[in-house]
């Protein structure tokens, strides 16, 4: 029974560490409707900006990851004006060649630059180990990562939901050439929001070093992961998201406690079965655009 | 602007064309001894490629580039461990460049792809890394100077079941080499009387250990055996740290690829106490290795891990092979210039046996302690002259 309750923790924890890394997609991808498959060289850019400060300035491990987030959305936001900007209204062909090219060239970058093998960062001894909880087993880790990302989720939401900005974002993806014409403006919302997708997506790489392993090759390893949680949990909220984050986490360790031999598939599996179901994901807009 | 390109471009090329037409009639080209060193100099194997790389540079700077009056050139690529990458290099360096030999070979598909190209230009292929048992058999002109996984997987599985542990749990990649190592640990560890509780199968892809290592935690094992590829070894031991694996008192022991020296440093003290077998540790209390290891240092400024070994046997062996045959660069000479060659290698003593062109070397037991405030194998048992037992068993 303990270790139900272990193996349902971990998936939690995994889900969860897997929507801050793929929330960012579901924004770009469904707000704004940009097929943008270089999302997870920024969370390998965050990874390795918070594996730098660690190791290689003392920084301790909980200042360096606001700065994981900073620099993400930095760079974010600068290729956005420079390079993604003018994709917007090109075709998703266009978009995914472009994006696809950005991700090779991110990982020969650094590949060139930090070499091929896999970096740790060094974490605070509060965080190692597994507290004794009735029982369960209870990773340290894994614990921190589950309340960064539920506070994350939880504003996100209320951002979106409640204020002005969220609603401007709203309007602006819902039909942006009648937003314009309300006085929004429409390319400085998508601009933000594109650079906080890319800082959440290089938190959650920061984040993701202890558990998925970061190396050069992280945006393409993990690519298909992202891409699942987007297709299943479809892209008109990021309930929809959180929500197959949640249950492919839970599923894929589930999986692979209870049958190692089928691990690998179950989370295939679950996709395929949600996508027969519905077609447009668990929360998905009927075509409407 | 376009002509001007154009213009440039032909100049170019004449000017390559000339200086390929000037080279065959310099004397000096004829005396030259090619070696093509296939490696994977980029990707997930990088770390391989660059050890390998490092020793033979190293190996010629100690040893000179000239052996029986021949001057020796080692011309690298590039193959990203990519089999299809690996036969076309090593077609354009045996047609092309009329290389001597071809060598390297990081992981166990890149070896085998260039084996039909060996057999058919006759050209001595010598295999620095790759460690499936099967490799040798695939060609007359392979010789192996690493080490195949039933050599080391054989031992510990012995070693284990002689050493009181009776119940054991394995954890391998699913991939030909891990394979290899849990086939061949279960055959001698259940020989022993040992028995396998658990036996987990991880894909290849997938460093998020977790559930898998909770099955092995509640499956309550005395050990438990291990085979991951190199680079996640560090991961697989913070996640068994972690999970509070070592304070249940279960030991990890397995193959020693999972403490690469390389890598070791990085996997802090959750990986003291653990124990494998293997081939090489840079503790190797030899006046040989002690040599080794600071020159390596004092070169490329990282401790030299087991491959680097591979890669400084493996140009040894051709330079030997080189003198016996007083620097006639016929391959089959070659290859039986190489049978049975015995040195010292700072791993200890090897040999090639005559029969299977095999790596024949001592496996040592070793642990994971602290020297001088570095995580070190400390060898604490030998096994001599081991042969591969994926052969010796036909």
């Amino acid at each position: 029974m303990t270790t139900l309750f272990t193996i349902l923790f971990d998936g939690v924890a995994y889900g969860m560490l897997l929507f801050v890394l793929a929330c960012g997609l579901a924004v770009t991808l469904g707000l704004m409707n940009f097929v943008n498959l270089a999302h997870g060289a920024f969370a390998m850019t965050g990874g390795y900006v918070c594996a730098v400060l660690v190791n290689r300035s003392g920084w301790p491990f909980f200042a360096a990851l606001p700065l994981a987030f900073v620099a993400s959305a930095l760079i974010g936001a600068l290729l956005e004006r420079s390079l993604y900007r003018h994709l917007y209204n090109r075709s998703h062909l266009d978009q995914v060649l472009f994006s696809v090219g950005l991700v090779f060239m991110s990982v020969a970058a650094v590949d060139y630059i930090m070499g091929s093998s896999r970096v740790f960062i060094k974490l605070p001894a509060a965080l190692e180990g597994q507290i004794d909880f009735f029982g369960v087993g209870i990773g340290r880790y894994r614990l921190m990562i589950i309340v960064i990302c539920g506070l994350l989720t939880a504003a996100l939401q209320l951002v979106l939901a409640r204020t002005r900005f969220g609603s401007r974002l709203r309007a602006a993806v819902d039909d942006p050439r009648a937003a314009s014409g309300l006085g929004i403006n429409v390319p400085q919302v998508f601009a933000f929001t594109f650079a906080f997708g890319c800082g959440l997506a290089g938190l959650g790489g920061a984040l993701s070093a202890e558990i998925l392993g970061l190396d050069p090759y992280f945006p393409l390893k993990f690519m298909i992961y992202f891409l699942i949680v987007v297709t299943v949990g479809g892209s008109s909220s990021i309930t929809g998201p959180f929500l197959a984050s949640l249950l492919l986490g839970i599923g894929d360790v589930a999986g692979k406690y209870y049958v190692p031999k089928m691990g690998p598939f179950v989370i295939y599996t679950i996709m395929i079965v949600i996508l027969i179901w519905r077609p447009n994901g668990l929360f998905g807009r009927t075509a409407a655009r | 602007m376009f002509i001007r390109t154009k213009a440039l471009l032909a100049a170019a090329g004449v000017a390559i064309l000339s200086a390929a037409a000037l080279a065959p009639a310099q004397p000096q080209a004829q005396e030259t001894v090619k070696i093509g060193l296939i490696l994977p100099m980029t990707g997930g194997q990088a770390s391989t490629g660059k050890q390998i790389d490092n020793a033979v540079k190293l190996y010629m700077q100690q040893k000179g580039d000239t052996v029986a009056g021949r001057k020796i050139e080692v011309i690298l690529r590039d193959d990203a461990a990519v089999p299809d990458n690996t036969k076309r290099l090593a077609q354009e360096l045996i047609v092309n460049d009329k290389v001597n030999f071809i060598a390297g070979f990081g992981v166990t598909p890149a070896a085998l792809a260039a084996a039909p190209l060996a057999t058919q230009a006759k050209v001595p292929e010598i295999v620095m890394a790759a460690g499936t048992s099967i490799i040798t058999e695939r060609s007359p002109y392979i010789v192996r100077t690493s080490f195949t996984l039933a050599q080391s997987s054989t031992i510990i599985g012995d070693w284990a079941a002689k050493n009181g542990i009776k119940k054991v749990a394995t954890l391998t990649s699913d991939y030909a080499p891990g394979n290899d190592a849990l086939n061949f640990f279960k055959q001698n560890f259940t020989a022993g009387g040992g028995e396998i509780v658990e036996e987990v199968k991880v894909p290849l892809a997938n460093p998020d250990f977790a559930p898998f290592l909770q099955r092995m935690k509640d499956s309550k094992p005395d050990a438990m055996f291990v085979f991951v590829p190199a680079g996640q070894g560090g991961n697989f031991m913070k996640q068994y740290a972690e999970r509070g694996l070592d304070k249940a008192g279960i030991k990890v022991i397995g193959p020693g690829d999972v403490m690469d020296d390389d890598l070791l440093n990085g996997m802090g003290d959750a990986a003291l106490g653990t124990v494998t077998a293997h081939l090489y540790s840079a503790a190797h209390p030899s006046a040989k290795n002690k040599d080794f290891v600071a020159a390596y240092k004092k070169a490329f400024n990282s401790r030299p891990g087991f491959m680097a070994v591979g890669g400084y046997d493996g140009i040894h062996l051709i330079y030997e092979a080189l003198k016996k045959t007083g620097g006639q660069t016929d391959g089959d000479a070659l290859i039986e210039a190489m049978k049975g060659m015995k040195w010292e290698s700072p791993r200890g003593p090897i040999s090639i046996d005559p029969e299977t062109r095999d790596i024949v070397q001592n496996i040592y037991i070793r642990k994971v302690e602290k020297v001088d405030g570095e995580l070190y194998n400390v060898e604490f048992a030998t096994f001599e002259a081991v042969k591969d037992a994926g052969k010796t068993k036909k």
